[in-house]
């Protein structure tokens, strides 16, 4: 073995050429493009009259204009639905150009293509659409009022109505010493990555080839989708994700409309043509998550154990239902957490309206429905007026109760079986990190001095490393080079490094001899894509297993040079020797010359391999049967099952007596993903996640007014949080490793931002006293449930 | 045809013309009419600050610039923060040692803004750190690690060694 790197806070080799600005995201891929813009529906629903394009057609510049009329055969059909699930029983997609109808402000309706984005945006401009406004639907209580529709062809706007269950649930309610029942809401909010969606095509005439670089999470599947519609074979087509500035769930959706019609267009004109989404694109014609109202019935026993559950949840899905109802199922399987909740039942209906799709944003359902169990946590507390921590206590499952079957159906259609955990340990340990039990007296000491302080705090588990599979190919070339590919995609998550690290430590090889590309299906062409905290599951355990192949091949033939039995054989800085005799060796680059025998050396060193220099037996052939020439491997990892990662967060917020400004004092976070790959990097993770939590609980809220149209469509009006809105974030780790996969790793890159709304309503409702039901919750919305707590005696009380 | 317009200007110590449209955007000028796409653009309307630069050693937000507003003045963008020889400045250096960046998309705003804000206050305190990055979103790190690279790179520059760089 080479020096430790796995498990090491190893640098990050991203960094070199993202610090000098070398870094290549889609809008830098150099000059020689046409640009393309789009016209796009100012209506949310509405029938398309007429386009009129002639006003465009003297702009300078202007090369081509496209509606939906212009898109032949399969370019022009709806987008598909990538997800089916037999309870979305009402899947709608849209029109890669709208055809007769818009379904929401932003909608594409037309495309213009001109010699640079400017000319383009001109031309756009000069285009009329004559719209006749159709009643729109807005929210989801409209939507399941259902007085008007959002597709002709759907009943009561439902897409979809998921159900969840394990036992009788309204009987265990009914049949419970205590009941609740309450309503929760959450809003909208959007992954909003700094880097926007962005595709660009460049059609080779000659060799009938495309290649295409796309800001996408899945490049396999954008590849696969445009080779569909192009009438293309897969191998003509090349998707490369260049270097992604964030996706956080957004860029996971494909095909785009753009990512259809950019290669279409680029084939047709012959010309090479780049799309890269502005901001306002992005608020509008992108995708949002979130959203949802829940009514809670929860029956419990006076030691606050849960007896029956049972929720239902509206859901906004927005439009259109490219990515199926992903959204549905992740909120109610993830709802229980960590707690054995007696009888479970969760119905969801998926709905219609008149503004954007809904698509995963980080978290991907669980935010909202960790926020409904942790609040029901806090309610039955209250109720009882037990300790809030002592009431999850009672109902988390226990260390020696794992595999645990909640006897639910995951988002991989498999069994939600949790693998490992130790779910006590993490509230111990954020109880004790954040000074649970000492709190009472500080938040009292603080109240005589006019200040209001509050803890919260909230457990969760998160499903991760969703399957089918992800792939690695390994290959340590003639020079010592350890070339390493996966197909999933990267948009900050330090891939390059981390994989790196598996490798090195895997092979014994220096990390800096490691160099890592994912995305390009140019390199790898089996993918799913980077999304539910899978990438270092998945494509870590496949680049393992593929380098674990390299390894085996390695010794092989360093066994057959070196005259050692390869059982005697190890490998260090990238040099295999016999153990115990370091002067008994070979290096790699030699072994990886041995590895391909040559008829023509082309060097020095390769003349080693070549006919009359090999100590191969002349009876047999030279390469093996079986074998194959090179020092190469691929791998796959295919789970059974996801793995599941879990933590627990607490907060202590302060709170304005005069302003209801709400301040973040402490933030703790415990985290268990398994074994850790490298801690500053899943540090970062949390970090990240955190700060985006913190965004969904206190500030980012995507309004739409009851005609449809986004209000909020700008960083000036949609409020991401500043370094100035974020509090220093305390970090503890545990380690359960998962027995799922050879490496022990769960998925880490989604769990910050999970209990974040949770924790911040208990702290915040335990420093005001007023009960907290919706999230984000802002100064004003916390004002106003001040003033009504002070009108009544009752309504807004604890 | 659009009217264009000749403009100089120096960037990143470089003698630059350009013929561009008088609505052209800094940021598109640099990015597009000079090849430097190491500025970003996020927005487009102010906010974020991803497309800072140094404007005669301030930093400004490119894409509320027009390129021909920049004639005759000085540029920074990121590709001038290292040294001729490739050499990471403290600042670069800083991100870099403290797990600053994730996507890189946002990087090159903070890079310049803080490479004027050090300068400005050599030892700043956290606050001042806060205040002084207060107009540069970051969606992947949640700053923590900024804030640490920030007071690390006032480290490196505080040392009379050198090892600070330049």
């Amino acid at each position: 073995m080479g020096a430790r790197v796995f498990g090491e806070p190893v640098r990050r080799r991203e960094d070199a050429r993202l610090l000098t600005g070398r870094g290549r995201f889609l809008d830098d891929l150099g000059p020689g493009a046409l640009a393309a813009a789009f016209v796009r529906s100012p209506h949310a629903h509405a029938r398309i009259a007429d386009i009129d394009v002639s006003g465009a057609l003297d702009v300078d510049g202007l090369v081509a204009v496209y509606t939906w009329e212009d898109l032949p055969g399969r370019v022009g059909e709806p987008l598909p639905l990538l997800i089916p699930h037999p309870a979305l029983t009402h899947g709608r997609t849209g029109y890669p150009l709208a055809r007769d109808v818009v379904r929401h402000v932003g909608e594409p309706v037309a495309m213009v293509v001109a010699r640079d984005r400017y000319l383009a945006e001109d031309a756009a401009e000069r285009i009329r659409v004559e719209y006749e406004p159709r009643p729109v639907v807005v929210g989801v209580e409209a939507a399941a009022r259902a007085a008007h529709l959002v597709h002709d062809d759907v009943p009561g706007n439902v897409g979809a109505v998921l159900v969840q269950e394990v036992g009788d649930a309204a009987a265990a309610v009914a049949a419970a010493p205590h009941v609740l029942e309450f309503r929760l809401e959450i809003e909208r909010s959007a992954s909003t990555p700094l880097e926007g969606r962005g595709v660009r095509a460049r059609w080779d005439a000659a060799d009938e080839s495309l290649r295409v670089y796309s800001s996408t999470q899945a490049s396999t599947g954008v590849r696969a989708a445009i080779a569909a519609r192009l009438g293309l074979p897969n191998g003509k087509v090349e998707v490369v994700a260049p270097d992604v500035g964030g996706g956080f769930g957004v860029k996971i959706v494909h095909p785009w409309p753009e990512e259809v019609l950019v290669p279409w267009a680029a084939r047709l004109l012959g010309r090479e043509i780049a799309w890269a989404e502005d901001r306002r694109e992005h608020f509008v014609s992108a995708a949002h998550e979130r959203g949802q109202v829940q009514d809670v019935r929860v029956g419990f026993d006076g030691d606050g154990r849960v007896l029956g559950l049972d929720v239902r949840v509206l859901h906004d899905h927005g439009a259109y239902t490219p990515y199926g109802i992903i959204i549905p199922i992740i909120t109610s399987t993830q709802l229980p957490g960590p707690y054995k909740l007696g009888a479970y039942r969760a119905e969801v209906t998926s709905l219609y309206t008149n503004t954007l799709i809904v698509t995963p944003y980080r978290g991907a359902g669980r935010p909202q429905a960790v926020f409904c169990m942790e609040r029901t946590m806090d309610r039955i507390a209250r109720h009882l007026g037990l300790d809030r921590a002592d009431v999850r206590a009672a109902n988390l499952i226990q260390p020696d109760e794992f595999p645990y079957d909640q006897g639910l159906t995951f988002q991989d259609g498999r069994p939600l079986v949790y693998d490992s955990g130790d779910y006590p340990e993490l509230l111990r340990r954020v109880r004790a990190m954040i000074g649970w039990d000492g709190f009472a007296a500080e938040q009292a000491a603080a109240a005589a001095r006019g200040r209001r302080v509050g803890v919260g705090l909230g457990v969760y588990v998160e499903g991760t490393g969703v399957g089918p599979y992800e792939g690695g190919h390994v290959e340590i070339d003639t020079a010592g080079r350890v070339l390493v590919s996966t197909g999933l995609t990267s948009q900050g998550q330090s891939h390059e490094t981390v994989f790196a690290q598996i490798a090195a430590e895997e092979l014994g090889v220096p990390i800096d001899d490691v160099r890592v590309t994912t995305g390009d299906t140019r390199r790898f062409g089996y993918a799913v894509g980077t999304f539910a905290s899978r990438a270092a599951v998945l494509s870590g355990n496949a680049i393992a297993l593929a380098c674990r192949r390299v390894r085996e091949k390695a010794l092989r033939i360093a066994g057959e040079a070196l005259e050692a039995d390869p059982r005697d054989l190890d490998i260090t800085g990238g040099v295999v020797h016999v153990r115990g005799d370091p002067s008994a060796s070979i290096p790699l680059r030699t072994v990886a010359v041995l590895s391909n025998p040559l008829r023509y050396a082309f060097d020095a060193e390769t003349a080693a391999a070549t006919q009359f220099a090999t100590a191969r037996p002349v009876t047999e052939p030279p390469v093996a049967p079986g074998e194959e020439p090179g020092l190469e491997g691929r791998g796959y990892y295919s789970p059974v099952r996801s793995t599941f990662a879990a933590g627990a967060h607490a907060a202590i917020v302060e709170v304005d007596p005069d302003t209801a400004e709400i301040a973040i004092l402490r933030y703790v976070v415990v985290h268990d993903c398994g074994r850790l790959v490298n801690p500053m990097v899943v540090e970062g993770q949390i970090h990240g996640g955190v700060a985006q939590g913190i965004g969904g609980a206190l500030y980012e809220r995507l309004v739409y007014d009851g005609s449809g149209q986004l209000l909020n469509a700008s960083f000036m009006d949609f409020l991401m949080p500043y370094a100035t809105e974020i509090p220093h974030i305390e970090t503890g780790h545990l380690e359960t490793p998962s027995p799922l996969n050879p490496l022990g790793i769960k998925g880490a890159g989604e769990a910050g931002v999970i209990p974040v709304s949770a924790v911040i309503a208990s702290a915040v409702e335990d420093a005001e006293g007023v009960r907290i039901d919706a999230m984000p919750l802002s100064p004003d919305a916390l004002w106003q449930l001040r003033s009504r707590r002070s009108r009544s005696t009752d309504p807004g009380a604890c | 045809m659009e009217e264009t317009h000749e403009i100089a200007l120096t960037v990143n110590g470089v003698h630059r013309t350009a013929r561009v449209p008088a609505r052209r955007l800094l940021s598109d000028l640099l990015r597009h009419d000079l090849g430097l796409t190491g500025t970003h653009v996020g927005c487009e309307h102010g906010v974020c600050g991803c497309c800072t630069v140094l404007l005669d050693g301030d930093p400004v937000r490119s894409c509320l610039m027009l390129g021909v507003t920049a004639a005759g003045h000085e540029v920074t963008t990121v590709e001038g923060l290292a040294a001729p020889d490739g050499t990471l400045s403290p600042v670069q250096r800083a991100f870099r040692e403290c797990h600053g960046l994730q996507c890189g998309f946002c990087t090159p705003g903070f890079l310049c803004t803080v490479t004027a804000l050090l300068r400005e206050t050599p030892d700043p305190t956290r606050e001042q750190v806060l205040e002084g990055i207060s107009g540069n979103l970051c969606r992947c790190t949640g700053y923590q690690n900024i804030v640490r690279s920030v007071h690390r790179a006032a480290e490196l520059l505080a040392r009379p060694d050198g090892e600070g760089g330049r």
